[in-house]
């Protein structure tokens, strides 16, 4: 196998742009992986290579095993068979100790921002600075907490205080994205980051992914529906549909894809946005 | 209706897919239906209790491995003594004195048949030190913390909070149900002693405030036959109780899927499980801590 991120069971062109250009190792790579929940095969032989410091996008219909295939990458799943291999470390039956540690590369802001109720939107942004970053208290914590609510446009000593279920949903998703990348990580997921966002901020986060990871070489991985937006910021798309990578590429090879799926999916999209 | 704008068709030439054909299943005998299904359904049951029992030892063995692992969470364990501990104070107080009162009352009635009222106490704090306080403490704890514990954490698992600790390399294990289980063990034995205190104070406004039993006699009696072992069965057996309604619930709430009816599921079945458990788990303590203090209580009495 090349260094060169592609992903397997594909053909050679369909290569992670990002990587093909850079010849970088893959960060994150998921070899044939099945997952079934009961009689349901949600992940069917699933294949994928993702670059380091590249941004890949995942496209696909509702219910397709997007975000299934998300948590088998930080571990929260495990896969029937396969395996989840991060930074040369197959996570797919690792125990529970090696996990924490393999874990502390990502930060993940989930679909419904799944914000701990019990603590207020502080308490929530300073709970991974706490937990990880033990020598930084006091002053320099609240310092760095700031900063965090500050990049995602939200008021520190407004929203602070409050607890998750007091702001809107908007809101609620940017305390997430500032708890997620409270530690700096080197591989986010985002699960549909921009639903319910304006677009003023959709906007923000876009050019925030992309900060990351032109200054930081974060490797991101965004479940979009948002076509725009993944046109837009990414390095790679995938196209899912029941359980499979039926197309790949970028903006060309989506729209030029010969899947039925695909065609209906981004022929409605052009259709609402002209 | 606007048309919608549909990309070239990629093969116009391919052609029409055949209709599927029919697939007739193969024909079986009813006898043989029939008989499958009572089998399966007989099965059914053993299987699901055998699933659900694998399922709670790998979290109870999950939970002991994450026990004596750093960082030790005392905050949450502060937090959660005093919502086992105070939260459950009321009704353990409300309970214990009422039980107090009502065994007092009855077991009066039988001992005045041969003239034994003064032994009201012993009898009432002999059976409310060794099982009635740990069992009835252990039911209302199940019933007040145990539902609680299991909504919590049910609550957190449909909506991913519990995933999102993990994604924070935080074990949740570790953080929500170390605390728990510990702070559960913790103070079921103080909630006991309460209960058992107050089930005592009932049991004397009974006997000497109502049936005018000698408050002398009374505590003579209560001194002479109280035995410091009595109480320590019943503190180890509260804290058995602790564990196993701290375990199941949270068990049941990590298993919570399904939005609000899945959380409501998970709390009906903490309380029944844990409530069975303890009905079950006093008499197969008591087989098993009786022979312990006979040996204790031989050891002790061996000359030094």
């Amino acid at each position: 196998m090349s260094d060169v991120a592609q992903s397997p069971a594909k053909s050679e062109g369909s290569a992670t742009a990002a990587a093909a250009d850079q010849k970088i190792q893959p960060i994150i790579r998921v070899v044939d992986v099945h997952k079934s929940f009961g009689d349901h095969e949600v992940l069917r032989g699933m294949n994928l290579d993702v670059a380091k410091g590249s941004i890949l996008v995942i496209l696909g219909g509702s219910g397709m095993g997007k975000s299934v295939l998300m948590k088998h990458m930080i571990g929260l799943l495990q896969p029937d068979s396969g395996q989840i291999i991060v930074d040369g470390e197959d996570i797919s039956r690792m125990g529970a100790a090696a996990l924490k540690r393999v874990r502390s590369k990502f930060g993940m802001v989930f679909q419904s921002g799944a914000l701990f109720d019990s603590m207020s939107n502080w308490d929530n942004v300073a709970f991974p600075l706490r937990e990880h970053r033990k020598k930084l208290k006091g002053t320099a914590l609240d310092e760095r907490v700031r900063e965090l609510f500050k990049i995602f446009s939200l008021d520190p000593d407004q929203l602070g205080p409050r607890f998750p279920s007091e702001i809107s949903g908007g809101q609620r998703k940017r305390v997430a994205l500032a708890r997620a990348v409270a530690l700096e990580p080197q591989i986010v997921l985002y699960d549909e980051p921009t639903t319910g966002l304006d677009p003023i901020t959709t906007d923000q986060v876009d050019e925030m992914i992309l900060d990351a990871k032109r200054h930081l070489g974060v490797t991101s991985i965004v479940i979009s529906h948002d076509i725009a937006s993944a046109f837009k910021i990414a390095d790679h798309i995938i196209f899912v549909y029941e359980g499979e990578i039926v197309a790949e590429g970028l903006k060309a090879e989506m729209l030029s894809s010969q899947h039925a799926f695909v065609r209906e999916f981004f022929a409605t999209w052009s259709h609402k946005n002209l | 209706m606007v048309e919608r704008p549909s990309l070239p068709d990629p093969n116009p030439a391919a052609p029409a897919p055949l209709p599927a054909q029919p697939v007739t299943p193969a024909r079986r005998h009813p006898l043989v239906s029939g008989l499958e299904g009572t089998v399966a359904a007989i099965g059914r049951g053993p299987l699901a209790f055998v699933n659900e029992s694998g399922k709670l030892l790998l979290f109870c063995l999950n939970t002991l491995w994450w026990l004596p692992r750093r960082p030790f969470r005392w905050a949450q364990l502060f937090r959660h003594m005093r919502d086992v501990g105070f939260g459950s104070l009321f009704i353990v107080v409300l309970t214990g004195f009422f039980t107090g009162l009502v065994f007092g009352f009855q077991t009066l009635q039988g001992f005045r048949r041969f003239g034994a009222e003064a032994l009201v106490g012993p009898a009432t704090l002999l059976t409310l030190s060794r099982e009635l306080g740990p069992v009835l403490t252990g039911l209302m704890v199940a019933g007040r913390s145990g539902s609680g514990m299991a909504t919590e954490l049910g609550t957190m698992k449909v909506t991913e909070q519990i995933d999102a600790l993990a994604t924070l390399a935080v074990e949740p294990v570790q953080y929500l149900v170390v605390p728990r289980v510990l702070a559960a063990t913790l103070m079921m034995p103080l909630l006991t002693a309460i209960f058992t205190g107050c089930g005592f104070f009932g049991c004397y406004l009974i006997g000497v405030g109502r049936e005018g039993v000698d408050p002398g006699v009374f505590f003579f009696e209560t001194w002479q036959a109280a035995d410091p072992d009595d109480f320590y069965e019943g503190w180890i057996k509260a804290a058995f109780f602790g564990a196993q309604i701290s375990l199941i619930s949270s068990c049941q709430g990590f298993q919570a899927a399904g939005g609000a009816r899945g959380v409501g599921e998970a709390a009906t079945r903490a309380v029944v499980l844990s409530s069975v458990s303890i009905l079950v788990g006093t008499y197969l303590l008591a087989e098993m801590l009786d022979p312990l203090i006979h040996a204790y209580i031989w050891f002790d009495a061996m000359p030094k």
